[in-house]
Order: structure tokens, then C-alpha cells, then sequence
């Protein structure tokens, strides 16, 4: 199978607007006809069903949480990036584009990275509109800030919970279309399974997580808005719920996975203190505005930070890149802070943390502002730490945090497999090799509630509706094959718990195949995952029947994918011989240790194919072409 | 930390439920609630006994999902925080903590101390929007919005919808829930045209879910891990009256 992105041709800020002309479109009479199956409730997923059941289509939802609300966008603090220009200082579309693929180190395409910064402005006019408080100026315009890997302030907030305060805007938009019968959602429904009928995505089952029914749906396409798979490193910033398995699913259905090696590993994280903890809580990005970040000089130092003089600080981060400073981009950043703790210089127990210092701030702004901007992410940092960072730095250390990695996806959002879209966080289009600050905001939002709704009418557009329906064999022998993992999963009665077994494989992911990677450790991991796999489908424990709310039994599914997943992504992470962006190989860097990207042979998205149980997966390569900016190494000195 | 644990075991709706007493040991006082009763479930587990079903998600105070009384309060002592954000430093060794679900006639149970809180979105879809479609927004600066509103609003916007509110007040009332929903978008200028019309089905939707009336007992405001003021019940009040005559 080859590779067909659906590229547009002209010049790049031409693309977009030529594309969609060349859409076809669906006569309104007739979209209700069009069922059309969302899965996941996040910022694209809901975005995307209320706006698709806004132009007229039957849409059907489905998430796992108990309210299509609680999706995890809803964590997401710092803010949304848009290229509005409001503060006046030279920001455009332009400039929005060139930083998100240069902060992606040229590895995502022109043309999507291009659309995404298009569209941006329009996502602040639609949140408004709907009733977001953003923040505001005294005169009433809306406010900005900056965050990494920029050097303009481009980035809406809504305090430190602007994912929440998005997620709002389009739940209440998905509300209205419940109450108006276009929609309907399904909660406490997992996804467990792709239906493929006759090479289209033809629907979904569904495990019901209350009662235990596993049910067919179909639809005349299939949309996965099921984001991200870090907690394939058990400990992460993410929900304990997020999961790998809507995708993963998807893949061993035949669409192709793309760069799962790329994953984000985020800077701000409260560092980890005990072997008991179930996650880890990432600070807003935001902190970085004002907040300072340092090491003591010498290794072992173990005074106070109030009795470390200035000279003897290492606000490496300034020093290391002075255009940048704390604003440097987030694999940058975290690399630094790995580095110095390597080096012996971490702070806090277990030296793994560094500084994040706002005694500057106190001074220049006042601790009136300070509590202003920061105050409740202050008071979370309290809350878990049982510190007072008004009376000492906080405490930080990088935790992984975003997938950039995902099913590939054409220029229409389209998976490999006809009929299944994937949008948000679980594609892995627009970011490259890692993810600019407030960009994920606007990529689940840009495609839920302008690009989707084009390109997916332009694909029903060219089919009969209806034609799926969940009688078809393919639906049954899907059904009663989801049916028989549920009863094997509850079967084996082993004496280690699911949790115990996630905790091992995030351990050995995290050592193996986190922030850095070598050929060795990667084959450490890639030899030690199938053994783990086995182990568990001999001992693993699950209490409690499957016609019941079972939440072990949810994580043991989950899991269970994650243990397949982990190898595909180790796999990855071999092939590519270079380092960039949030892919760190040791073997790869430059004398000042830096991330050394290789063009040359690696500048391509690699998406992998399923070949069968057993079977290596095949590597497929599309080809990254630079047409408009240069590749360059990437400098934030 | 040792501790004794009274939990509400419930098997599934129709079940009767009842208190069962548990011992957990090597409790740290770093570790979360949550986390906790993660310990406490890993346990039953190697005892082959069913695990305490609890919904929670994020685990960073912003989901909503989390929802348990402990010692009779809704998410426990500390003032402002969802019960994923308490932590063990809170409790003194060989304490006896007693854990419940949400209690209230709305929120039917589901198992253990998992409860369906989906009145909630019937609430939301009766009126707990802007009805504008994606594509009609004006320019964004096109609608200057005043600091301080915008503040007021983001203050009632920030409830998580746990449904803590609910569970606190001795009537099972969701008035601050719904003063929350109403009062953010009756306070920015987008949401004028529909607020009268928001805040009477908002309002009808709540009777209809079974949630009982406000009496200023104020426990709602005293348990909201997010502190939403009553004072936006006042205003529900206001709205709903104004909407009324």
C-alpha cells in the first residue's frame, strides 16, 4: 500500500482555501441521512460533533468518562496560540507557521503546519463567541502571553484553565445539539474495536463500562478524536483513563501508525516523590513568563535556596540560550534539567528537580500580579507538595506529557483506512517531533471545527448513505472476538495486579525509551516488552465478572494494548538514527549536545503497517518536502 | 501512616449497600487519597476480594470526576480542592476515615461509591449555551468585554461540575451548579439575547432531575472544591425571577 497524503498544490498560503473548493459538498436535505460515529469528547472530538450536527449530519459520541465535559482536554492550563497580533509586536500567520515547524524540527508538512496557523484566528473569534472568559485588558480587548519556543505574545488564556474554560465552549455546543437531536452522546461507552467493511471504516464496538454489553455501531464513517498514549509510561501528566487502545485498535485494522517514537516529554512537571504516586500534575508552561529557572553551581549543594549566593546560581537555561532564556522550547528545556541532574546538581529529594524561582517577579511585579497570573497554579503546587512556593522556589522536573506520534493522516485528516478520520492529539499531523506550547489547544480545535467538517463532507459526499449497517458479518465476528479477550482477560485469575504490571512497563519505557535513547537501550526494552507481554497474559489478576462497571478490567484492556503499543514505539525509536525534537538518540548529538537531526536520511514521517500477529511491521516513508521555509538546525541561542 | 477504612460497598443500583471495614498499612503523607485507595485496592486484589469502584480521571483537581465523601464531607476537609488533590498529610496514623458516595436522589448509584451524575448534562442541554454555530463569530476585539465582568464570569465559569454542591447540601439541592452555569454567560455579552430563556429551562431542567431547593444552608459554597460563591445564587435568583414575571 502506498502513501497518498492528498497534498494541494500552489503556493502555500493559497492551499487551504484551493482545497476546500474543490471539496464536494453534501445538499443540507440530505446530511441526516449521513450517520457519522465521534469517538472521544476532548477538544476535537466534541468540537467536531457539535459542529458536524450543526450543519445537519447524525452524529453519534462516545467517550469513556461519565460526561463528554471531563475529557482531558479539560487540564490543558497555559492558553491557545492564534497569529491575531493584538499586542503588535510583528506576529502573523507567517510567523506562527515558521515557529511551530521550526519548534517541530522539521518534521511535520508545510501545508498542514501552514492551515493550522490559517485557521487560528478564527478558533478565538468562534471561543468567544461562545462565551469563553478569556483574560482581558482593562479596555476590554483580550489579553496575551507568551510561552516557549516563541518570541512574540500570541497565546490566549482563560486563567490557568484555558483547556477547561475551550472544552467548555464546545461540550455546551455539543449540548445544544443533543437537545436538538442531532447528537447523541454515549458516556461510559469505551471504544474496543474498528470495524472494517469492505476496506472502509464501517463502525465501531463499544464496550458499555456499566453494564457490560459489548454493541456494534455502525456509520458511514468512523472519527477518532481519542488523543494521546503517554501513559504508555504509567506516570505522565495525563488522565489515569488515557490510553492507546482506539488507535492502536485502529492500526491492527490496517491504518498505519506514524513517529509513535515522538513523544514530549514536558519540563514543568512537580517532581515525583515515592514509588506509590499514580501520576504526575504538570504545571502551565506560563510559569516559565516569569519564573526563573536554576541549579545550584556545585554538585551536592544542599543549603536552602534562599542561602545560595547569585553567583554561586546556574540559571542554565539563560545562560545556555540567551535569546530564549526560560522560554526555550519544551525538549530543550527538559533536556537541560536532565542534564544538570545527571551532573549531580538536582535539587529537592532525590535530586531530581530544579529551581523554578519567582523571587524576580516578586520584585519587579509585586506578589499582587504574581498571585494574579499564577495564583491557583501556586496553590495546586501547595496542595501536592505541602510546600509554600510563595517562600521558596518550586520545585520542577520533566514528565511525559504529549504524544506527537499517532495514526498517519493525509491532508484531509483521513487515516490509511477509507472512512476513519483521526483528529487531535491522536493523529500525528501537525506538530513533528515535538509540540510548541498552546499549539495542542489549537490543533484539536482547528481540526474539530473547520477542517474536519470540509474534508469529512467532501469524503460522505462521494458515497451512498446508510450503506454500513451493524447486520453485516464483519460487525458480529468483531463483536464476539472483543467478547472472548473480555472473558480471557477475566480467565487467567494470575497473582499480579494490572497497575503492577503498568508500573513496569512505564518504568522500563521511561529508563529505556524516555527523554534519551541509545541502540542498547532500546534493545533492552525491545527484548524485555514480549516477555512482559507474555507475564502478564499468564498472571495478571482481574477480580469481578464482565457484565459489570469493572475498572480493572478497563485498565487490564488497556494495558494489554499498551504492551503490544510500547514495542511499536521502542521499534520507531530504533529506525531513527537521529535525534530531534523530543527524540533523543545519545549517539546522535552535536559536541555542545544539542539534538543532531539527519535530512539526509531521515527527513520523512515513518508509518507503520501491520503485517499480522507475529509479523514485524513494514515501515512505509513519506517523504518531508521544504518548500517555503529553509531547513536549518535549530537555534534558540 | 495505618489506617481503618469504612466504605460503602454497593454492588450495582438495585443492590442494598452497606459499610465494610478495611485496614490499610504503609500509608505515606505524600501520597493523595486516590492514591491511597489505589493501595487499599491493590490489596484486596491479592486478597481476591473485588476492589472499591471510585471514578476519578485527571487526578489534578480539574475533571470533575472524583467524587467521595469522606468523614461526611463531600471530597473531604481541605477547602478548595477536589478529594484527588487531598492528601494523607491531612490524617494522623490509626485514624478511622469513612467513605461514601455522592447523597442524592439525582445522582443514583451506580456501584460503590460510584454515582451517575448525567442530570447534570440534561441540565446543560436544556439551555447551558450560546446558540451560535461554528462559523457565524465576529471578529473576536469586535465584543469588548470589561475586566472585572470578565473576571465575574470566569469566577462562576470555573465550576468542574463534580456535583460536590449536590452532595453537601442537606436538601440535595443544585442550585450553585446552576447559578454557576447561569451566571457566567448572563454576565458576558454574548449570552444577553438568550438569558431569560437560559435561565427559566436551566432552572425547570433542575426541578425535573428531582435536585431539591436552596435554604441558604451555604454548605454548598463551604464543600465546592473550586469555592464558587453563593452570591451567584442570588443572582440565579435574580435571573430567574426577572425571567419569571
Amino acid at each position: 500500500m502506498s502513501l497518498d497524503a492528498h497534498m494541494p498544490t500552489g503556493p502555500l498560503p493559497e492551499q487551504w482555501q484551493r482545497h476546500t473548493l474543490a471539496l464536494k459538498l453534501v445538499n443540507p436535505a440530505n446530511r441526516r441521512k449521513y450517520r457519522v460515529i465521534i469517538v472521544g469528547t476532548g477538544l476535537a472530538g466534541a468540537s467536531a460533533a457539535a459542529s458536524l450536527a450543526e450543519m445537519g449530519y447524525s452524529v453519534e459520541c462516545f467517550c469513556y468518562q461519565d460526561s463528554a465535559r471531563r475529557a482531558h482536554s479539560i487540564a490543558a492550563q497555559g492558553g491557545i496560540n492564534a497569529a491575531k497580533n493584538y499586542p503588535n509586536d510583528n506576529d502573523s500567520v507567517e510567523r506562527l507557521f515558521h515557529d511551530t515547524i521550526k519548534g517541530g524540527d522539521f518534521r511535520s508538512r508545510e501545508a498542514n503546519v501552514y492551515r493550522l496557523a490559517q485557521v487560528s484566528n478564527a478558533i478565538i473569534d468562534q471561543c468567544v463567541a461562545q462565551g469563553v472568559p478569556f483574560a482581558r485588558e482593562y479596555g476590554g480587548s483580550l489579553a496575551n502571553r507568551s510561552f516557549g519556543g516563541a518570541q512574540v505574545s500570541r497565546t490566549f488564556y482563560a486563567r490557568g484553565q484555558t483547556g477547561q474554560q475551550l472544552l467548555l465552549g464546545a461540550y455546551q455546543a455539543l449540548m445544544r445539539q443533543v437537545a436538538a437531536k442531532r447528537a447523541v452522546v454515549h458516556s461510559r461507552a469505551e471504544l474496543l474495536d474498528v470495524v472494517v467493511a469492505d476496506g472502509q471504516a464501517a463502525g465501531i464496538i463499544i464496550r458499555d463500562l456499566v453494564t457490560g454489553a459489548i454493541t456494534a455501531h455502525a456509520a458511514d464513517a468512523v472519527v477518532l478524536a481519542t488523543g494521546g498514549y503517554a501513559n504508555v509510561f504509567y506516570l505522565s501528566t495525563n488522565a489515569t483513563g488515557c490510553n492507546v487502545t482506539a488507535t492502536y485498535r485502529a492500526y491492527l485494522k490496517g491504518a498505519f501508525f506514524a513517529n509513535p517514537c515522538f513523544t514530549q516529554i514536558h519540563p514543568t512537571c512537580i517532581p515525583m516523590t515515592g514509588h506509590h504516586q499514580s501520576k504526575l500534575t504538570l504545571m502551565s508552561e506560563s510559569l516559565r513568563n516569569d519564573g526563573r529557572i536554576w541549579v545550584p553551581m556545585q554538585q551536592g549543594d544542599a543549603r536552602s535556596p534562599h542561602q545560595i549566593p547569585e553567583a554561586q546560581r546556574d540559571y542554565f537555561l539563560e545562560r545556555k540560550y540567551p535569546a530564549f532564556g526560560n522560554l526555550a522550547p519544551r525538549d530543550i528545556a527538559s533536556r537541560s534539567a536532565k542534564e544538570v541532574c545527571d551532573g549531580g546538581r538536582g535539587v529537592g529529594p532525590g535530586g531530581q528537580g530544579v529551581y523554578l524561582d519567582f523571587s524576580d517577579a516578586f520584585g519587579r511585579l509585586g506578589r499582587a500580579v504574581i498571585e494574579e497570573r499564577y495564583g491557583n497554579l501556586f496553590e495546586m503546587y501547595a496542595q501536592i507538595t505541602g510546600e509554600d512556593p510563595y517562600a521558596a522556589p518550586m520545585r520542577i522536573y520533566p514528565a511525559p506529557h504529549y504524544a506527537m506520534g499517532g495514526l498517519w493522516v493525509d491532508y484531509n485528516l483521513m487515516s490509511t483506512m477509507p472512512g476513519l478520520f483521526v483528529i487531535g492529539e491522536a493523529n500525528f499531523s501537525d506538530h513533528g517531533a515535538n509540540r510548541l506550547g498552546a499549539s495542542a489547544l489549537m490543533q484539536g480545535l482547528a481540526d474539530g471545527y473547520f477542517i474536519l467538517p470540509s474534508t469529512l463532507s467532501d469524503y460522505l459526499a462521494r458515497m451512498k448513505p446508510g450503506v454500513a449497517t451493524a447486520n453485516r458479518p464483519e460487525f458480529s465476528t468483531a463483536a464476539a472476538q472483543i467478547a472472548s479477550r473480555v472473558k480471557r482477560l477475566l480467565s487467567i485469575r494470575g497473582k499480579t495486579s494490572v497497575d503492577a504490571f503498568h508500573r513496569e512497563l512505564g518504568k522500563l519505557m521511561w529508563n529505556e525509551c524516555g527523554m534519551s535513547r541509545s541502540a542498547q537501550s532500546l534493545a533492552k526494552a525491545l527484548e524485555t516488552i514480549p516477555k512482559l507481554r507474555e507475564r502478564f497474559w499468564r498472571d495478571v489478576n482481574v477480580l469481578g465478572g464482565g457484565e459489570e462497571l469493572n475498572q480493572a478490567l478497563e485498565r487490564a484492556g488497556r494495558v494489554a494494548d499498551f504492551l503490544e503499543f510500547a514495542e511499536l514505539l521502542a521499534q520507531d525509536a530504533l529506525h531513527r538514527e537521529e535525534s530531534c525534537g523530543s527524540h533523543f538518540r545519545i549517539e546522535h548529538q552535536t559536541p555542545d549536545g544539542e539534538a543532531k537531526r539527519d535530512d539526509e536520511r531521515f527527513c520523512y514521517v515513518a508509518a507503520w503497517e501491520h503485517k499480522g500477529e507475529g509479523k514485524p511491521p513494514e515501515l512505509h516513508k513519506e517523504p518531508l518536502t521544504f518548500d517555503h521555509v529553509q531547513l536549518q538546525q535549530r537555534n534558540y541561542k | 501512616m495505618k489506617l481503618t477504612l469504612e466504605i460503602w460497598r454497593q454492588p450495582n443500583a438495585q443492590a442494598r449497600g452497606q459499610f465494610e471495614r478495611y485496614a490499610v498499612e504503609n500509608i505515606s503523607s505524600d501520597m493523595s487519597f486516590l492514591e491511597m485507595l489505589d493501595v487499599l485496592n491493590e490489596q484486596l486484589t491479592q486478597q481476591g476480594k473485588d476492589p472499591v469502584a471510585f471514578d476519578h480521571d485527571c487526578r489534578e483537581g480539574i475533571c470533575g470526576m472524583c467524587s467521595l465523601m469522606i468523614n461526611g464531607q463531600a471530597h473531604g476537609s481541605d477547602r478548595g480542592v477536589a478529594v484527588c488533590q487531598l492528601h494523607m498529610r491531612r490524617f494522623k496514623d490509626g485514624d478511622t476515615i469513612v467513605i461514601e458516595p455522592w447523597r442524592a436522589k439525582a445522582f443514583p448509584i451506580i456501584k460503590d461509591l460510584v454515582v451517575d451524575r448525567g442530570a447534570f448534562d440534561r441540565i446543560m442541554q436544556a439551555g447551558g449555551y450560546i446558540s451560535v454555530s461554528t462559523g457565524q463569530a465576529p471578529e473576536a476585539n469586535s465584543i469588548p468585554v470589561k475586566k472585572e465582568r470578565a473576571e465575574d464570569a470566569m469566577d462562576a465559569a470555573a465550576c468542574i461540575g463534580c456535583g460536590a454542591c449536590v452532595a453537601a447540601c442537606p436538601n440535595a439541592s443544585a442550585m450553585l451548579f446552576v447559578a454557576a452555569k447561569v451566571s457566567h454567560l448572563a454576565k458576558l455579552p454574548q449570552g444577553q439575547l438568550e438569558r431569560e430563556r437560559r435561565a427559566r429551562a436551566m432552572v425547570e431542567a433542575m426541578d425535573h432531575e428531582g435536585f431539591g431547593n436552596c435554604t441558604n444552608h451555604f454548605e454548598c459554597m463551604a464543600a465546592c472544591p473550586k469555592q464558587i460563591h453563593v452570591k451567584f445564587i442570588a443572582l440565579l435568583n435574580r435571573e430567574y425571577l426577572k425571567a419569571s414575571v
